[in-house]
């Protein structure tokens, strides 16, 4: 086990690594409900090797990022700083937020975009204990029939939806898997 | 191999594609903004294509490269070349064996799968550009869900030539929300933009990028009493003598004899090493 500091930790093959970190991104955006496994880097605690690797993936100097709660440490600002060189932020500023749901919570001071521009929102990485394809119905793009995933906060979200097509975008992580929700996806609370 | 970076962007503009692609995979048939950058090809030879794709491989993949369906014309096989050099991936010409497909203007014939992602060049991604010239004007027209004039140009095809004579990027309406312009497609194509496969669309010249999910909802827009029909030549192929694929008209002398063959090259050809024979498949290979 290699000691912990700023500099390390980062991917060892960025082009190949973060390619492949990518294509399992996608796929789950693009398939709500669907769980895919994604690591390449070894982030400080409390980062989740997944929710690290989501951050060096898709972040660099172009992108603002706001730590919630727990994850906004010493040693997370600098690995971050170091690796992606992006500027940390405010939740209202942020392109890309991320901590455990309470921390992240209200979901209403985050960037939903705009009618002319809906793709100016937050994405959101949310940090769970648990992840698992149960729970809560999903349908609309990207799934056949319904599919079903553990979901932190069910009434939260189905605000969130009724935004569309404006609204945040969401990554749920726990150690190396990661789901998504993107803001088109109709949830129902278990029935 | 390496002289370049893995599929030849540097890793900050692979990002911006990348944040770009999710965005549009989250809001699907809304047209994303992105930096387009300078490709080695002249813009409307796929720049767009390229740049999504470039963005989408993995060193795993298997990529397939279509132009108007086949494989072997002048834009497919530079753009497979190209992706051969920079990203060391393995290119085929079956549509089954590809992971990746990059297309100009068609979609494959055989059923694209689940763990494949089709990935289209676009010359003009706004539907309504030849409508309303004006980007400040179609960008507020989508964000009021305002498409009734596209509805009026679909009508005045109708009161002129009887028919809606639209018969390639033919517009859709993306989960009942965005109208989107699948690109310059045949109509005949439109019943499978809803598939099991992840779509995107890279428009370079115009900076847009935008996507449709697997199984999204795609109506092509039509009225009541005139319904949307995909049509094709009423013939069947002359080399595999399929009835179900879209098909190339040729002309093949000055005495104006012409043949039908698909434009799908790779169906034609599975079907062909299959044993089924058209018309003129007695004579030479042609």
């Amino acid at each position: 086990m290699i000691v912990q500091n700023q500099f390390s930790g980062g991917f060892q093959n960025a082009p190949i690594e973060a390619a492949h970190a990518f294509r399992a991104a996608m796929t789950v955006m693009a398939r709500p409900g669907e769980i895919r496994r994604i690591i390449g880097t070894h982030p400080p605690a409390p980062l989740s090797v997944v929710a690290g690797t989501l951050l060096l993936t898709l972040c660099d100097p172009d992108t603002s990022v706001f730590l919630a709660g727990e994850v906004d440490t010493n040693v997370v600002r600098q690995w971050l700083t170091f690796h992606t060189g992006a500027p940390l932020v405010t939740a209202d500023q942020a392109d890309f937020a991320i901590g455990t749901w309470q921390a992240l919570m209200p979901l209403g001071q985050f960037r939903i975009g705009t009618p002319e521009y809906p793709d100016r929102s937050a994405t959101l990485i949310v940090e769970c204990d648990d992840l698992n394809q149960a729970g809560a119905m999903l349908t609309g793009p990207g799934i056949k029939g319904v599919a079903r995933l553990s979901l932190p906060d069910i009434p939260m979200l189905q605000t969130n939806a009724a935004l569309y097509p404006l609204g945040c975008d969401f990554f749920f992580t726990c150690g190396d898997k990661v789901a998504a929700l993107p803001r088109s996806t109709q949830i129902k609370a278990e029935g | 191999m390496n002289e370049y970076n893995f599929a030849y962007l540097d890793e900050q503009t692979k990002r911006m594609i990348r944040r770009a692609i999710l965005k549009a995979l989250a809001v699907p048939g809304y047209q994303v903004p992105f930096a387009s950058r300078e490709m080695p090809m002249p813009y409307g030879w796929g720049t767009g294509g390229v740049q999504v794709s470039a963005a989408t491989l993995t060193p795993d993949d298997t990529l397939k490269v279509i132009d108007q369906g086949a494989d072997d014309t002048t834009n497919a096989v530079s753009i497979r070349k190209f992706f051969e050099n920079t990203a060391g991936v393995a290119t085929t010409e079956e549509t089954a064996k590809a992971t990746v497909i990059q297309t100009r203007h068609r979609i494959p014939e055989a059923k694209l799968t689940e763990d494949q992602i089709l990935v289209y060049q676009v010359p003009i991604p706004e539907p309504l550009r030849f409508l309303e010239p004006r980007e400040t004007e179609t960008r507020k027209m989508h964000s009021l869900e305002e498409y009734g004039l596209m509805h009026v140009k679909l009508y005045e095809d109708i009161s002129q030539h009887g028919a809606i004579s639209t018969a390639y990027a033919y517009p859709v309406k993306v989960s009942g929300r965005y109208v989107m312009d699948p690109s310059p497609i045949p109509k005949f194509d439109n019943p499978k933009l809803e598939m099991d496969a992840i779509q995107l669309f890279g428009a370079g010249r115009e900076q847009r990028i935008y996507a449709l999910p697997p199984h999204t909802k795609v109506v092509s827009l039509d009225f009541e009493d005139y319904p949307f029909e995909p049509t094709k030549a009423d013939h069947a192929c002359d080399l595999c003598g399929a009835e179900d694929s879209y098909l190339d008209e040729v002309i093949m002398d000055d005495a104006g004899n012409r043949m039908f063959v698909c434009s799908d090259t790779d169906y034609c050809r599975t079907r062909r090493a299959r044993g089924s024979q058209g018309r003129l498949s007695k004579e030479d290979e042609i």
